[in-house]
């Protein structure tokens, strides 16, 4: 035992003597950020694969569109400094910004913003959004700085996909190396990649307003496991941690006056996803039956609190949003009679196949338990990220699942053919093609409350809660958004204090 | 002696041909799409199945094995689907992670275990001795994973001797990375430490018991000799065994306590791998573990040659 002792206090003192590169770090470098996630981006190219970490990194940062999703959630201008739209919906005219060069020096045109949008819908195109972009029919350079897209249908919402980092302005000559080597416009460029451990952006000197930029180095540092996390801020390893996926471990982050803990929201709604296709789910009234037995408080407090109720397929804080969590309200009796009208008067067994996500695991247990209330007997598997794709999604070879969709304005998913719930609804298809050709935006927001009350009513899903935005950062860093109305870090307001 | 090499060499070629099959038929069999995972949930059925054909998934399962075992003998590992980048390159940057760590904890697990042990032996049935196997205990039970965050929270968040996480890259800062290996060699070694003492103990009680011992004692030469010189290297023979057997555990640790530490290593990126179902780096690394174990106890084997004649005699 004493031989082991020493020799760990001899390795100790000799390595005490290295400069570690942990707690001063921040402190010498006021132009350089930490910044924590919990995952890894595979390439950093979001027309080659669909994970939100790569947006999280190149959004903005490394890539831009033509338009902006800016932190409210508004669009603003990016590549196009102003569009106009054609009265019946059709043609969206783009102005180009001048000036503006890519990292390699290559300037932007109309040439090749037409580059970067063909290749969204052309025929053998491979991008994960194309389905976002195939009402498109034509894009044409009128002139280097105007771009001219055409509509098949109208499309209400191709301004907002326009502005998503999937439609971000790639060059022709670096667009084949960017999922290695991402270059584009933006104010930060690309400077390195450690697989499994970090990816360094630093300021780009070809950035039209780089004065305005204050950070000089970005690093996104991969630290998956959440009590990791944890000790990476503690020790000062990482400045900040913009969505901390932990919440049961934010208390002892908050206890800590390093730290500012902000709490925001995300486009991301957590549902009890049904399939609607199979017995005895496809059964109105059990799924009624199921809206009843759900206590929403519940859910949220497994959440350690951090949730908004939702009664639809819509995020609470979106302009159109209308509460419908009381259409069902909680009341186990109620939900009993109505699996007894539904010839279920002794309930059924039921799976519950859950994907490798806190919040699932979580919600998983209560729902189990809420279900139980009621008769209803569920048992738990547990899947794999890419099995759950498979099976869940593409196979739709289960009975319930819980999993936040967390993209923007997805309630569009209700009028998909062979979606994953099997939710066919001839009604909400008709009114989901009035949003789409909906050129008046008050209209449209009365169109999509429409939307909600029919999902809501239909019980397609049990809707559970909003997931929050957990931020964690240092308290001098200034500028991080504080909510995620799209997968972004974007950095170009961020400094120190 | 020559003769006992090559047999040893021919046993593990043939385990290796075989682990390829093996491990060829699990990986393919893993149930998911990686086409899906690549392009998510929005993806269109054509964008899908242009995504199989472009990188092969569509091929028949002889053509794809034909193809990888194809790459092995020619040394081209091909190249990740989910990072674009060379396979041989991951793993490369990954194994100088793994391996250091892997090393450290091994070498500390002996450097501990064999005094102990020996200690243990020698004060066989005495307090020492029950300290001894009181800590064993202790060290087997703890999951190393726990004794990680144990170690983070004491040495680098409480006391900032060390980072709490992370590894700056050999090339980059040398010293940190050594600094970045001690607490996590220290986290994976703990458990080894304990079968290992145990081990070493029960093999020097054995030896202490033998003629040869007596007679040494019985000739006078003095304890440390009778320990070390005699009993203690007859005794090495089965901690030798076990510790080769360990290093094929240690990597396996190591994919947890990598993920305490944030380190880039090779466990990390098989756990990805796995999520992201980049089959090839899977199958791969895999492999490349199958060469290192069969390796190992190559080596184990040729080290019993040195401390114990009696193989050499047999072949």
């Amino acid at each position: 035992m004493s031989i082991s002792r020493r020799h760990l206090m001899g390795a100790a003192g000799a390595f005490a003597v290295f400069p570690a590169f942990g707690p001063e770090a921040w402190a010498q470098a006021k132009d350089k950020v930490v910044i924590g996630i919990s995952l890894e981006p595979p390439v950093l190219d979001p027309n080659k694969n669909a994970a939100a970490a790569i947006r999280e990194i190149t959004y903005q940062n490394i890539f831009e569109s033509l338009a902006r999703i800016d932190r409210t959630g508004a669009i603003i201008p990016g590549l196009a400094e102003s569009w106009t739209i054609s009265p019946d919906g059709l043609v969206y005219t783009f102005k180009l910004r001048s000036g503006v060069k890519f990292h390699d020096g290559e300037a932007l045109d109309a040439s090749v913003v037409k580059f970067a949008i063909d290749r969204l819908f052309a025929a053998d195109s491979t991008v994960p959004a194309k389905s976002l972009y195939t009402d498109i029919s034509t894009v044409e350079a009128v002139d280097p700085g105007t771009v001219k897209i055409t509509l098949k249908s109208p499309n209400s919402y191709l301004l907002y996909n326009i502005a998503l980092c999937d439609a971000a302005i790639q060059h022709p000559k670096s667009a084949a190396t960017n999922d290695k080597h991402p270059v584009g416009t933006g104010a930060f460029m690309f400077k390195e990649r450690k697989e499994g451990d970090s990816i360094t952006l630093v300021k780009a000197s070809t950035f039209r307003d780089a004065a305005s930029i204050k950070l000089n180095t970005a690093i996104f540092k991969v630290v998956k496991d959440p009590s990791a996390q944890v000790s990476a801020l503690l020790a000062g390893d990482v400045d900040t941690f913009p969505g901390f996926q932990a919440p049961e471990l934010v208390e002892r982050l908050k206890k800590d006056s390093r730290f500012a803990v902000v709490v925001g929201t995300t486009e991301g709604e957590v549902i009890l996803a049904t399939n609607n296709g199979k017995k005895p789910f496809d059964n109105l009234k059990v799924r009624q039956a199921m809206a009843h037995a759900i206590n929403r408080s519940e859910l949220i407090d497994a959440e350690s609190g951090y949730g908004t109720p939702i009664g639809s397929h819509f995020a609470p804080h979106n302009k159109a949003y209308i509460d419908l969590t009381k259409t069902y309200p909680f009341d186990i009796a109620k939900g009993k009679a109505l699996l007894a009208e539904a010839g279920h008067p002794n309930g059924f067994e039921a799976v519950l196949k859950l994907p490798p996500v806190g919040y699932a695991q979580r919600a998983g247990e209560v729902i189990v338990s809420q279900l139980g209330k009621i008769g209803i007997k569920v048992s738990i598997v547990q899947l794999q990220w890419p099995q759950w794709l498979s099976e869940v999604f593409k196979e739709r070879n289960y009975d319930l699942s819980i999993v936040a969709h967390t993209e923007a304005n997805d309630i569009d998913r209700y009028a998909r053919d062979g979606y994953y719930w099997n939710y066919n609804s001839a009604e909400f298809k008709a009114k989901w093609r009035e949003v789409l050709a909906a050129t008046d935006f008050a209209k449209r927001d009365e169109l999509l409350k429409d939307c909600q009350r029919i999902i809501a009513r239909d019980a397609v899903n049990g809707y559970l809660y909003q997931l929050a935005k957990i931020g964690v950062w240092r308290k001098e860093l200034q500028g991080m958004w504080e909510n995620s109305p799209t997968p972004a870090t974007d950095l170009t307001g961020v400094s120190w204090k | 002696m020559l003769d006992f090499i090559t047999r040893r060499l021919a046993a593990a070629l043939v385990t290796l041909a075989l682990a390829t099959v093996v491990v060829f038929a699990i990986v393919e069999v893993l149930p998911g799409d990686p086409a899906l995972v690549m392009l998510g949930t929005d993806a269109r059925p054509d964008t899908l199945a242009a995504m199989r054909a472009q990188y092969g998934f569509d091929q028949p399962l002889m053509i794809r094995y034909l193809h990888w075992i194809g790459g092995l003998l020619s040394l081209d590992l091909g190249s990740s689907h989910a990072y674009g980048t060379s396979v041989a390159k991951l793993i490369g940057d990954r194994l100088a992670v793994t391996l250091p760590l892997g090393a450290l904890a091994l070498v500390w697990a002996m450097l501990a275990a064999v005094p102990l042990g020996v200690f243990a032996a020698w004060k066989h049935g005495t307090v020492g001795d029950w300290g001894v196997m009181g800590f064993t205990q202790i060290g087997i039970s703890i999951p190393n994973f726990w004794f990680g965050i144990l170690l983070v929270l004491a040495f680098a968040v409480t006391w900032q001797i060390f980072p709490a996480g992370g590894f700056p890259g050999w090339r980059q800062d040398p010293l940190g990375s050594v600094d970045a290996l001690i607490l996590p060699g220290l986290a994976l070694s703990l458990g080894e430490i304990a079968i290992l003492t145990r081990v070493t103990r029960s093999a020097m009680l054995d030896t202490l018991r033998e003629d040869y011992v007596r007679t040494a004692r019985a000739k006078g030469a003095p304890e440390s000799r009778v320990l070390f010189r005699h009993a203690l290297r007859n005794a090495l023979i089965p901690v030798t065994t076990v510790a080769g057997l360990i290093a094929g555990f240690l990597i396996a640790g190591a994919v947890i306590i990598e993920s305490v530490f944030r380190l880039p290593g090779i466990g990390q990126l098989v756990y990805d791998s796995i999520n992201n179902r980049d089959l090839i780096v899977i199958k791969n690394v895999v492999i490349l573990f199958t060469i290192l174990v069969l390796l190992v106890n190559l080596l184990v084997d040729l080290a019993y040659v040195l401390l114990d004649p009696r193989p050499r005699i047999a072949a």
